[in-house]
């Protein structure tokens, strides 16, 4: 308990930097990082900081869901977890449930269905999507639209994004009836990956064409 | 906006918290953190330190004896919504963490915190004081039960002492011949913060009279708050539409709201009477057969 006898400090960012913190190991998309933060860091700066750019920064304040990530599968604000609470737990952003190439179900049904336009809210809602789908495979509508409640999106009106969640649910369900029949990666190359699914900057510039750009949320630094 | 610096104290027992609580006494406790740190972000609170209760595995549990129901302090809204024995024993609360801000928040906060941060629109109060909960506080000094209904002190203001840990709730278990209705209007209809919020229980006897009544409300006075006048008024007279809509006046009469961004004084006055009327008439619907 040697901190909690520390000699109060002045609080503010000014004084942060006479405050070193300490080495934590987060686990992200199953790939562990070591990076020394202090106390106040969130999980939000501190995924983006190390390029998990398709965790958005919306309102700091749990309202709008952009942030969101799972956490030991559970979706949480990635802004109201500091950095230290998510030590030892399995982080997962959008980014680590697929790829451009692999794109997860979620993901793939997200761009059929039209339900990405500026994408800033995407990530969060496949994330959403995700959690609910885990625990309830075969969603109502209004289950869909209680589960994304918490992610804000000012573009779609919401009805692609639900017709998405429940084409995934059907796919997925038609999955597990023929494991082998999910024709993911043959498909990839014919569409954009709408969900941020490549990380490191620079890598927008490695897709082609202007629909790409358009439906990748996860490739600026927004 | 980064947040404010501050230090973290991550105990992993409850020993080494109070520990820690009673050596500097000024530690802000974080459970969830979806209030605290939106509030030290924004400036509303300050706390050079905060003492994490997430590493306390003894605090998660939601656990029952021969005459309780207890949430341990770090037992989150989710938790609630998945617990058999609160779904048995206190579905008042269930029903309240449904409408309860959004599933992200919901895997996050507690309801030890929602307490302890005694927001007068904190949403698991007036379920909790319809059920007669009862909080427990631990520190070096010892361990003390407050009744829900004096733990709320004003606008975050509660009984907790600084050294002083909210450890449990404890809630009786449910009686036969309970029921229970809840109501929350909020400016939209999932995640929001309440405009008003009303918690009811009442425990009807085998000849359907009204043996016990509770009626909380939430978001309309610096406290949530129960309404004495309205309970006796059910006890006295019984369970009918027309007792309810006596009591739902009363209930209205016994508030002290304010105007804020969600709505106005006279608007929460207003739909709190409707509110309780609406949840008493699900009651008399529910037992009035005499059941």
């Amino acid at each position: 308990m040697s901190r909690a006898s520390e000699k109060p400090t002045l609080t503010g960012e000014s004084r942060s930097s006479v405050r070193p913190g300490r080495v934590v190991r987060l686990t992200v998309n199953g790939r562990t990082h070591e990076v020394t933060l202090p106390a106040h860091r969130t999980l939000l700066e501190a995924l983006r900081d190390l390029g998990y750019v398709d965790v958005k920064n919306g309102c700091e304040k749990g309202d709008c869901g952009a942030c969101a990530v799972l956490l030991d599968g559970k979706v949480v604000n990635s802004c109201l977890v500091l950095a230290w609470q998510a030590e030892g737990a399995a982080i997962t952003t959008n980014a680590g449930l697929g790829t451009v190439d692999r794109p997860h179900p979620i993901q793939e049904a997200f761009a059929d269905a039209g339900a990405v336009q500026c994408g800033y809210c995407t990530p969060g809602m496949v994330l959403a999507a995700k959690a609910l789908l885990d625990e309830n495979p075969n969603p109502s509508e209004a289950e869909i639209r209680e589960a994304i409640s918490g992610n804000l999106c000012r573009c779609t009106g919401y009805g692609q994004i639900v017709e998405a969640i429940q084409l995934a649910a059907s796919r997925l369900q038609a999955g597990r009836l023929a494991v082998a029949a999910m024709p993911t990666a043959s498909r990839a190359g014919e569409r954009a990956a709408p969900c941020g699914a490549l990380t490191q900057e620079g890598d927008a510039s490695r897709l082609p064409g202007s629909r790409d750009q358009i439906l990748r949320p996860g490739g600026d630094r927004r | 906006m980064t947040l404010p610096a501050f230090e973290l104290v991550q105990p992993r027992s409850l020993r080494d918290a109070i520990d820690a609580l009673a050596a500097a006494p000024g530690m802000e406790p974080i459970a969830g953190g979806t209030s605290l740190l939106v509030d030290l972000r924004g400036g509303r609170v300050k706390a050079e330190t905060l003492l994490d209760l997430g590493r306390i595995d003894e605090l998660r549990a939601i656990t029952t004896d021969s005459h309780e129901l207890i949430l341990g302090a770090m037992a989150t809204i989710a938790d609630v919504l998945k617990s058999p024995a609160v779904a048995e024993h206190a579905p008042l609360l269930v029903e309240a963490c449904r409408l309860f801000a959004s599933p992200l928040v919901r895997n996050r906060a507690t309801i030890a915190g929602n307490l302890a941060y005694a927001s007068p629109a904190a949403d698991a109060a007036p379920p909790l004081l319809a059920l007669d909960a009862v909080v427990e506080l631990r520190s070096v000094r010892g361990r003390r039960q407050v009744a829900l209904a004096e733990f709320f002190k004003g606008v975050r203001k509660t009984a907790r002492k600084p050294d002083e840990l909210l450890v449990g709730i404890h809630i009786p278990r449910a009686v036969p011949g309970a029921l229970s209705a809840y109501r929350k209007l909020g400016l939209r209809k999932a995640d929001s913060v309440s405009v008003a919020s009303v918690a009811t229980r009442v425990v009807v006897d085998m000849a359907g009279r009204c043996q016990a009544a509770r009626i909380a409300l939430g978001a309309v006075a610096p406290v949530p708050l129960r309404v004495a006048k309205a309970e006796a008024a059910l006890t006295r007279h019984g369970l009918t539409v027309e007792v309810a809509a006596d009591a739902a006046k009363l209930a209205a009469e016994a508030t002290s709201p304010i105007d804020d961004v969600r709505g106005t004084a006279a608007y929460r006055r207003r739909v709190t009477e409707t509110l309780v009327k609406r949840a008493l008439l699900e009651l008399v619907e529910k037992g009035g057969d005499g059941r």
